[in-house]
């Protein structure tokens, strides 16, 4: 219900957010890990050699938020990557098939409901101390239940459409009618829901890199970013306003440019 | 809904928490190193007293056999013991409890309170600038992460203003406190505001939608046909139906919850399980961890199957075969 001036603003802000943290390695003067030993111990305020200041081991803010940002990103598209192929092949298998399998997938489907997301998540990364595939992999692969639910409803209806039972009579196999019929006419839902997903994962990744059970420093995420702020909260407020404001904004973005796609793909209101 | 189906229902819920259990068992015994992992670095713990140990809790056993002595106890309410503390891990879980019940408590009425009249303005002035505002409004609900907007509260309403106390369940008795409700409520503040944004933004958001479907039915035009007024017509025919499918959202929001409520403990030191559970997590308390983790899938399937209830008694329409 947005209107597109909004998405269209998000798509902007997006892609030049994405320019900003591919080019930072070219622009910055400081590594993501270099040290200011004069500044070590206190978080030194904003200057004109620092723009953000530095957290307390000396190292630029500003270069830490931007490579944090690679990171979140890269976790954040990467997981809704995974969750909408898994989402879509559970959804896709329970809607052309039915039956008993449907009733086996949607099962699964109500047992991962059924299990707390953020505890679990945090549970499964406190455990195996996985590494950033493992995190997108336990990411992805604990939130594609609202694609495939989304997906399945529309492989039920397609299948009682009848371009499919022509494309059947004409001799297609199940992997054809699913792959080459019938996944082009859920594009639409399945874009969504995906966009969506991009948002919910990185705010996740960035709950558990809060908490310190995600990506672990010096690797900076906006996340981890905020867990080393908040002590610092009262005396160096500056460390804990961009990497929140950027996850705040981006999260924003994601989900009123698939507010827009949603509008943009189905003229319903 | 006739008793014979709530039965059915209740007992449909058993092979779930059945299949659950074994999933997060399965997890937790698959972890590096097992539940004793804890005990490995400690240098004071010779490798005879490990594998003494390790017999003591029947970690000897073979998996399936664990696995079925863990599940009868845990339905007999025997949870198991604390790693960290050494008391049962259901006394550890009934201490905490309260606060949190108090925190989601309160988050749950604000929302309500909230989200209706906003979802039912946002409906009633569709497409016009409060809408808009609104809409922006709950967008920016869902997409602000918790932590952060809770560090910022604390920065600016407790360290800038010093309105509120930055953390923390009730002020001490010897620092001056009164354990009065007042010292309550002003630490339940800002944990209660931060816990229910997201709530207020998803259910106001689905209020709306679903309000505008409803308006658009004949039986509302018949409405307006005999004379009610706009609020009349929302408020005493449209809205009962417009509520039908948020019942669904209200139960699953739940989750959502209580993965707020672990962030949201952990930030304003709220003495609740969200924050026993990430002391649990620090410490590798395993009991602790699985009793909380069935503890709050037990509480999701529950939520379910009230929400299916709930379904049948504002709608008389729908009936489960």
């Amino acid at each position: 219900m947005l209107e597109s001036a909004a998405a269209r603003v998000s798509l902007v802000f997006l892609v030049l957010l994405a320019a900003a943290v591919i080019l930072v390695p070219l622009c910055s003067r400081y590594a993501y890990d270099q040290q200011d030993l004069g500044l070590i111990g206190q978080p030194a305020a904003p200057d004109a050699a620092h723009w953000f200041g530095t957290d307390t081991l000396g190292e630029d803010s500003l270069t830490r938020v931007f490579y944090g940002g690679r990171i979140s990103l890269e976790v954040g598209l990467a997981s809704a990557l995974v969750s909408t192929l898994v989402g879509t092949a559970i959804g896709a298998l329970a809607g052309f098939f039915g039956g008993r399998v449907d009733q086996c997938l949607m099962r699964a489907t109500d047992v991962v409901l059924s299990i707390p997301l953020l505890p679990l998540v945090l549970l499964l990364s406190g455990m195996f101390r996985p590494d950033l595939p493992l995190l997108v992999l336990a990411i992805g692969g604990l939130t594609w239940m609202a694609t495939a639910r989304v997906v399945r409803g529309q492989f039920l209806s397609l299948r009682e459409l009848e371009f499919v039972a022509a494309a059947r009579a004409l001799g297609a196999g199940s992997g054809r009618l699913i792959l080459r019929h019938m996944l082009p006419n859920a594009i639409a839902p399945i874009t969504v829901s995906a966009t969506l997903a991009v948002g919910s994962s990185i705010l996740l990744e960035s709950a558990l890199s809060f908490l310190g059970f995600g990506v672990q420093p010096p690797t900076p995420t906006w996340g981890n970013l905020l867990n080393a702020a908040s002590p610092w909260i009262g005396t160096a407020p500056w460390l804990a306003l961009p990497p929140g404001l950027l996850i705040f904004a981006t999260v924003l973005a994601v989900n009123c440019l698939g507010d827009g796609l949603r509008d943009a793909l189905d003229s319903r209101d | 809904m006739s008793p014979g189906l709530l039965l059915r229902r209740l007992l449909g819920a058993v092979p779930l928490l059945l299949a659950i259990s074994l999933l997060l068992f399965t997890i937790v015994h698959l972890a590096p190193g097992g539940p004793t992992d804890v005990y490995a670095d400690n240098p004071s713990v010779t490798p005879q007293a490990l594998a003494q140990i390790r017999i003591a809790y029947g970690l000897d056993q073979p998996l399936p056999v664990q696995y079925l002595r863990w599940a009868l106890a845990m339905t007999r309410g025997v949870w198991g013991y604390s790693i960290r503390t050494g008391r049962p891990v259901t006394t550890e879980i009934a201490e905490r409890l309260p606060a949190s019940l108090l925190l989601g408590g309160t988050a749950l009425a604000l929302s309500a309170l909230i989200a209706l009249p906003v979802g039912i303005l946002s409906a009633a002035l569709r497409r016009s600038a409060v809408d808009r505002v609104l809409t922006l409004l709950s967008f920016a609900g869902i997409s602000i992460p918790v932590f952060w907007l809770a560090l910022m509260l604390q920065l600016l309403f407790s360290i800038r203003w010093g309105l509120l106390p930055a953390a923390g369940y009730e002020t001490i008795v010897d620092a001056g406190g009164d354990a009065g409700w007042l010292d309550h409520l002003r630490h339940l503040a800002m944990p209660a505001a931060v816990l229910s944004l997201a709530t207020i933004a998803t259910w106001s958001r689905f209020l709306r939608g679903s309000l505008i479907d409803t308006l658009q039915q004949d039986y509302v035009r018949t409405a307006y046909a005999k004379g009610h007024g706009t609020a009349g017509v929302i408020i005493h025919h449209a809205l009962r139906n417009a509520l039908i499918p948020v019942v669904t959202i209200v139960s699953l929001d739940l989750a959502s919850l209580m993965s707020g409520a672990i962030i949201t403990e952990t930030v304003f030191a709220w003495p609740g399980i969200g924050r026993l559970f990430v002391e649990s997590m620090d410490a590798r308390d395993y009991p602790v961890l699985m009793g909380l983790m069935m503890l709050g899938s037990l509480a999701l399937v529950l939520a379910n199957l009230c929400a299916d209830i709930v379904y049948t008694l504002i709608d008389p329409r729908i009936r489960y075969a």
